[in-house]
């Protein structure tokens, strides 16, 4: 049987204008939601390396993989589901901090190991660090103590020991 | 010296022996047009832009090189997109430059502006736009590389006016360096595995495709078949792979495929799959297509390799050399397949063959399928045949015997109607001494015919065959079966008079009704000097068969 799974794929890419495009347009076609997306330059400044998820059936993700594969400007594509990898997302939460609620925040923000990273007018801007599930738990947590707005980076992964 | 963008252009396009441009000027292609204007590479003017593409597209397929066309930015591009979609889907390598408007207006709507690199993202196997004068050279060997490399594909290339105008110091120009040439030959152990399992089979296939042809296996591929003496089919864009005149040929399979073929798949026990990718065409109803078979899938992209059909043994390589390797390994004899093995399911194809063999009914008018029979025996096979899309093009497919690789000229993946005279064109611009003729129906043959005068204009003697039936013929004949006979739109009225079009364009025009005329003006007009246009009013209710219906299982025909 073919699961709805979670995908990570690495790709690594020669650092052009339309590379993204392509890599969205296999996607696209395929009705596939891009989920998250992250793209910066590598230790090579010719190449980008792009960290991408997805959710859909295996063999469709591997029929995706394959067709990315056969974009000219594509270096390499690692399926990060297959190899043991750190993957981590940041988050960043805006809250809006009173006195009353102001001690509890301060615990669990330090709980969670984040830090707080502006105190404007009462809003604070908080950042933290935590795998997909971990920041889903995160953003429930925070709803509480009036979260007035959040943005996500989506998922960064990096392979444990050398592909 | 300086240099200008446009002769960097034209001398990149050189040294990738490019002697032949399909072409249409326009406001932003003139510096280019210009620098044409004193070379040798041999310009021929189109009337419309997707002619030019076609054009491009067949000289590809008859020649085996990379086929080039040149128009403008805008609407000269984007009447391209057809064309290109077309080579994309049959995997043909062609080149197309466009204008496109100056660099620094791009995106702000300037006259003539089309996204073109937007546009053509998805329908070509890679496309650029040059940003800097200095980055021509480069991308030209690089387009022609991807073209040309691996399973091929048309790569546009976007030219912003203001960079062909540029000059630059040839001392300055960087070096081009070399694409790295990747290697498409299989192991030899994955070609011993496919081997050993087709050597065990009782009810072996072969069926080939324009990987095939495209890969210039056709030689290749003979020799196989003479060592391990198996039936084969193959699909449209196979025709030609191998010669239909072999007694173990077993016609297309498919759709409109032949009896015996789509009984063969459906039966067969071991299916050596060479160049195909499973179009929906050929397979019908996936779950059903050859039920007790293990596939052996061969084809030089991986992205082919289980996306419709699981194989059970797959090799991603080039067919050329696979299948070197694989007749390298039958010299050997360990693989060989002892004729008693096969020799029931040998005797239950040709059963099916004299079963329901290709045919139709001679009647009062002419039929379309005799027409194309006639053209066989009076050409001795050796035309190169191009077709339009729908009826003419299937009873092409079946009823001309085609012994060679490319000789069949036809839109496979696409359907494009429209493709068949520009492609003629562009054929007959390849093979200037050899007989090209394209098959037409009277609905298609409108979609491009303005190319009547790039034909007669560049003395360029085609042939046009139509077959009029007064009707988008295919398409009726889905209403005749599914639609309750409700013809509705597909009746073509009997205009234009292709006899008076034919003339008012230069060239001959010929027209009959009759059966008993019939070849006498199939003769006359294969031998009239210059374009010609053969009108035959063919019976109008003829149908294509066999037909499997959408969705039903191969075995599953309408013979009549």
């Amino acid at each position: 049987m073919t699961k709805v799974k979670e995908k990570t794929v690495s790709i690594l890419v020669n650092n052009k204008p339309d590379v993204l495009a392509r890599i969205a347009g296999v996607f696209s076609l395929r009705s596939f939601n891009i989920e998250s997306i992250s793209a910066n330059i590598t230790k090579d400044p010719r190449m980008t390396k792009i960290i991408l998820t997805t959710r859909g059936n295996q063999v469709n993700l591997d029929k995706i993989e394959k067709q990315i594969n056969n974009l000219v400007d594509i270096v390499q594509v690692n399926d990060l589901t297959k190899i043991p990898s750190v993957r981590r997302e940041m988050l960043l939460i805006r809250l809006k901090v009173s006195k009353e609620n102001q001690k509890r925040v301060s615990q669990t923000i330090e709980k969670l190991e984040g830090k707080v990273l502006s105190k404007e007018g009462g809003s604070w801007i908080v950042e933290i660090t935590g795998d997909a599930d971990d920041i889903v738990n995160i953003i429930d947590q925070f709803e509480k103590f009036g979260m007035d707005d959040f943005t996500r980076t989506g998922t960064i992964a990096l392979e444990q020991i050398h592909p | 010296m300086k240099l200008k963008g446009s002769q960097i252009l034209l001398k990149a396009l050189q040294e990738e022996n490019v002697d032949t441009i399909f072409g249409y000027p326009g406001g932003k292609v003139l510096d280019l047009f210009d620098e044409l204007y004193q070379s040798d590479i041999r310009h021929i003017l189109v009337r419309h832009e997707q002619g030019a593409a076609h054009a491009a597209d067949a000289y590809a397929r008859a020649s085996g090189q990379v086929g080039v066309c040149l128009v403008t930015s805008g609407p000269g591009a984007t009447n391209t997109v057809t064309g290109i979609a077309n080579a994309f889907m049959d995997s043909i390598p062609i080149v197309v430059l466009t204008g496109q408007v100056q660099s620094y207006l791009i995106g702000s709507d300037a006259f003539q502006e089309a996204d073109i690199t937007g546009i053509t993202r998805p329908c070509t196997k890679h496309n650029f736009m040059i940003r800097q004068i200095e980055d021509i050279g480069q991308t030209v060997k690089d387009a022609f590389h991807i073209a040309r490399s691996g399973r091929p594909g048309p790569v546009l290339i976007d030219l912003p006016v203001d960079i062909i105008q540029m000059e630059i110091e040839e001392g300055e120009l960087p070096v081009v360096t070399m694409p790295v040439e990747k290697s498409y030959v299989p192991s030899v152990t994955q070609c011993q595995e496919a081997l050993a399992l087709l050597a065990r089979a009782q009810k072996p296939i072969i069926f080939a495709g324009g990987g095939v042809v495209i890969g210039k296996a056709s030689q290749e591929l003979r020799q196989f078949v003479k060592k391990v003496n198996i039936p084969v089919t193959s699909s449209l864009m196979g025709l030609g792979a191998f010669p239909a005149s072999d007694p173990l040929w077993l016609g297309m399979l498919g759709m409109h495929g032949t009896y015996y073929a789509n009984m063969a798949i459906s039966n067969c026990d071991v299916m050596l799959a060479i160049g195909v990718r499973f179009d929906d065409r050929v397979t019908s109803k996936v779950d059903a297509f050859a039920p007790y078979a293990r596939i052996i899938h061969i084809d030089i992209d991986p992205v082919t390799i289980d996306k419709i059909i699981q194989s059970h043994l797959s090799i991603v390589g080039d067919c050329k050399p696979t299948l070197k390797i694989f007749n390298d390994l039958m010299d050997s004899g360990r693989y060989d397949i002892p004729a008693q093995q096969t020799a029931d399911w040998l005797k239950r194809v040709d059963a099916w063959k004299k079963e329901v063999p290709l045919g139709y009914c001679k009647g009062e008018k002419i039929k379309p399928q005799w027409v194309i029979e006639t053209l066989y025996r009076l050409t001795e096979g050796k035309a190169i045949i191009t077709t339009e899309v729908g009826q003419n093009q299937m009873w092409a497919a079946q009823f001309y015997g085609f012994d060679e690789p490319n000789t069949f000229i036809t839109s496979g993946g696409l359907g494009t109607m429209g493709f068949g005279l520009p492609a003629a064109i562009g054929a007959q611009v390849a093979y200037p001494d050899r007989l090209v003729v394209d098959i037409a129906g009277d609905g298609s043959i409108q979609m491009n015919i303005q190319e009547l005068a790039t034909a007669v204009t560049s003395k360029l003697p085609v042939k046009i065959l139509i077959l009029n039936n007064s009707y988008l013929g295919m398409v009726r004949q889905w209403q005749e079966l599914f639609y309750g006979k409700r013809y509705s739109h597909t009746n073509l009225p009997s205009y234009p008079d292709f006899v008076k079009l034919a003339e008012a364009y230069g060239a001959t025009g010929l027209r009959t009704d009759k059966p008993e005329e019939m070849e006498a003006m199939l003769l006359k007009g294969l031998n009239t000097p210059g374009v010609v246009v053969m009108d035959f009013l063919v019976e109008p209710e003829e149908g294509v068969y066999p037909m499997v219906k959408p969705g039903a299982s191969l075995d599953d025909m309408l013979l009549k």
